[in-house]
């Protein structure tokens, strides 16, 4: 299955080209190359998923399948990094993922682009960030896996500071990138101390968890936990910082200033699971040697799930809403790996949270897409600004209605199937946190609706300037069209068939009580938003009133940010980087600057010796020749 | 020295007196390379150093090895060297004086560097 790398230069190419051409090219050339170029890699990886599911599979279990492999840099005998194409059901599941989101994207913004500054740049952007998500995903080797980590931080940062001259943007792009370096910086050392151990970084032999390649691992601990603790723990804060978890969660929100396609793909479907994907990929390595860390993941999942729900409640702009929603979300797929099992069907939360990546992916991607068809149609982000759009935009009204159905968990969307499959693994696992699951479910349906309803219903909207919103070309009703079919039918795929904790096959079963509960409380939260928010009422801004201190600090959310700033800006920067830079102006360059002075005060005291007169020279040379021959005469 | 006098009156010019006229020459020709300022002077003060060397070159091999000419061949040769050396200087100093209108050999500081003025490195 050499073909594969396609799928990856492709989209490299496309960069390439694109880069170097940039505004040589006009913009509905580069949109048009860029397009097609990720229309055959789509096609490419959905080929690749029949061919891989339909002939991989051997009595019953995928074989992992190392379609290419070269070895990039060879340190020693056992450690080298490779670059290769790994494909098994969840590679290959991401592939079709990535490719189907990034093509819908890439049409999207055909439309919704048009006309900006930047248009090409912009194009070339996404097909660098299609070719490092695909990168990532399709890894061979935890090195090569940090190095396409590190280029989607990068496209990133690029996507989200593409409106540069927005002080806002720069801000929110500056800060994504940092944030999320600062956890990778924990990646790295968690590699690091990994592979020290091991003499591996190949994903094969990890997650083989052959007790020998992890035999110099034992006795050795630090601070009271194991070395491999430490090290996977460390590997999963690089994918808390990337999937946003709690307390790294606040780049997120801030990368919603990107364009809104972007925010599509990169904060909603894709990258923003990497860190799930890390997880899901060292699964085994987690579940045999460190299940401790493993239910720390689900712990720190369980708090970020439903800190970002009450947030995403009380959030007016909509893609801030939609963002908490994605950190919600995403708290979901954690706590379902942190709960699974290995192997048969213990494997639920494993497959469940895969099963939610792939629908949250479908459905989240549609939800912001529909919210930059609603931005495209009344030029704000704001809530308070909307409602009563139902009229004017509605294809966009019924995919987007789709979705929040799908993500509140209504049968018989997909959103459904899966979270059902993460509150059962919840559940089952510890009740405790199966009803914090279940309570955070309803929160979603509450918000969710809360949005749906002040965009699409209440009050009359109110046109200004004479400005009538009206629906959005073809090219962005198309993508919201498609992914709303997607919406209603993913749930359906038998998903456990194809992925598995250990490759088998998982027969997913709905457990009825569970499923009961968790559409009762769904339903129960829209009825909520229903009677708040469906007709203009005082209703809401009672309930905000009788909440008052909550209300204030989750629409604060939470003064996490502040609290950020006060540690960088009043103690890291005044207490740390202020004495030390003080001390490099002053006393290292001091020392330094000393030197140079007084070289150059001795050199201008001396520089009279070279005075250029022939007479002066002569005479010297004269006197010399004098001392000399005195020299050899007297002694 | 005592030679000088030994023979005065003689007929006979002892060695010595060569070599005394010869140092007479060549210091002559220091103090007017070290003192002069035009370059015209420096030039003839260094002829009279080399002609000073050469009346030594002379004198040595008349008294030392009467029957040899090297000595003779010597001074001959340097003779016609400093005649090209003069050429060459005289070149120079024509283009000097072309350039700068004189030929003091202070004012010859085109590639010196300004006079110091407390130049302060930026920091």
């Amino acid at each position: 299955m050499e073909y594969t790398l396609y799928i990856l230069i492709l989209p490299l190419l496309s960069f390439v080209v694109l880069g170097l051409m940039d505004t040589k090219w006009k913009p509905v050339v580069a949109g048009t190359v860029g397009t097609a170029i990720l229309t055959i890699v789509a096609a490419l990886s959905y080929y690749t998923a029949w061919e891989y599911f339909s002939t991989a599979n051997l009595n019953g279990t995928y074989q992992k399948i190392i379609a290419f492999n070269t070895v990039w840099v060879q340190f020693n005998e056992h450690l080298h990094i490779d670059m290769g194409i790994l494909l098994d059901p969840i590679s290959v599941m991401m592939l079709v993922v990535i490719s189907t989101v990034s093509l819908m994207v890439h049409i999207y913004s055909l439309a919704y682009m048009k006309g900006e500054r930047g248009f090409e740049r912009y194009y070339a952007f996404l097909s660098l960030f299609s070719f490092a998500m695909l990168g990532l995903v399709v890894s061979t080797n935890i090195f090569q896996m940090y190095m396409f980590w590190e280029m989607v931080g990068l496209s990133s940062y690029l996507l989200i500071g593409f409106y540069y001259t927005k002080p806002e943007a720069v801000a929110a792009s500056k800060k994504a990138f940092i944030v999320t370096r600062f956890a990778d910086l924990g990646f790295l050392i968690g590699i690091l101390i990994l592979s020290y151990y091991t003499k591996t970084f190949d994903f094969g032999i990890l997650t083989s968890c052959d007790a020998n390649v992890f035999a110099s691992f034992s006795g050795v601990t630090f601070m009271g936990a194991s070395a491999l603790s430490w090290a996977m723990a460390l590997i999963f804060i690089g994918g808390a910082g990337k999937s946003a978890m709690f307390p790294l969660h606040i780049w997120l929100p801030d990368a919603m200033e990107g364009p809104t396609p972007v925010s599509a793909l990169i904060h909603a479907a894709t990258m923003v699971v990497a860190g799930v994907f890390l997880v899901a990929r060292l699964f085994p390595i987690y579940i045999t040697f460190t299940p401790e860390v493993l239910h720390g993941i689900a712990y720190v999942g369980a708090f970020t799930s439903l800190f970002a729900a009450v947030i995403a409640i009380v959030q007016t702009d909509i893609k801030r809403v939609l963002a908490f929603s994605t950190i919600s979300q995403i708290g979901f797929m954690m706590v379902a790996l942190g709960v699974s099992g290995y192997g048969g069907q213990a494997g639920t939360g494993y497959m469940a949270s895969m099963f939610h990546l792939f629908t949250h992916a479908m459905f989240k991607a549609l939800l912001f897409l529909g919210a930059g068809s609603i931005i495209h149609a009344v030029h704000s982000n704001e809530m308070t600004q909307m409602g009563g759009l139902k009229k004017f935009l509605p294809v966009t009204r019924w995919t987007f209605l789709i979705a929040c159905l799908a993500i509140a968990g209504i049968p018989p969307f997909s959103g459904f199937f899966s979270k059902d499959e993460i509150l059962a693994a919840t559940m089952h696992f510890s009740p405790g946190l199966g009803v914090i699951m279940t309570f955070t479910a309803g929160l979603t349906a509450f918000y969710m609706f809360r949005l749906y309803y002040r965009i699409f219903h209440g009050k009359k909207y109110q046109t200004t300037n004479g400005h009538t919103p009206h629906e959005s070309p073809v090219a962005m009703t198309l993508p919201l069209v498609f992914l709303g079919v997607v919406t209603i039918f993913a749930g359906f795929i038998p998903f456990g068939k194809f992925v598995s904790s250990d490759g088998g096959y998982y027969h997913i079963h709905i457990d009825p009580t569970i499923a009961t509960i968790s559409v009762v409380v769904a339903l129960a939260g829209i009825g909520l938003a229903t009677w708040l928010y469906r007709k203009e009422n005082d209703a809401s801004a009672a309930v905000a009133r009788k909440f008052n201190t909550i209300y204030r600090a989750a629409y604060h959310r939470f003064y996490i940010d502040e609290l950020y700033l006060f540690i960088t800006k009043k103690i890291i920067f005044k207490r740390i980087s202020s004495p030390v830079a003080w001390f490099d102006r002053h006393i290292v360059d001091g020392t330094m600057n000393g030197l140079a002075s007084v070289t150059q005060w001795v050199s201008l005291k001396i520089k009279g010796f070279q005075s250029g007169k022939i007479q002066h020279y002569a005479f010297v040379i004269l006197l010399g020749t004098l001392i000399i021959a005195a020299i050899v005469i007297f002694i | 020295m005592g030679a000088i006098f030994d023979n005065f009156g003689s007929g006979v010019i002892p060695l010595e007196g060569y070599i005394f006229v010869s140092l007479i020459m060549f210091f002559a020709g220091i103090y007017g390379f070290l003192s002069r300022k035009s370059l015209l002077m420096i030039l003839i003060s260094i002829e009279m150093i080399l002609n000073s060397a050469d009346i030594n070159f002379a004198a040595f091999n008349r008294y030392l090895y009467p029957d040899q000419m090297e000595g003779f061949f010597f001074a001959l040769f340097t003779i016609a060297i400093s005649a090209c050396e003069t050429a060459v200087a005289i070149a120079i100093v024509i283009n000097i004086y072309r350039n700068l209108n004189n030929v003091e050999v202070d004012s010859l500081h085109e590639l010196q560097e300004p006079e110091p003025s407390e130049t302060k490195v930026d920091l």
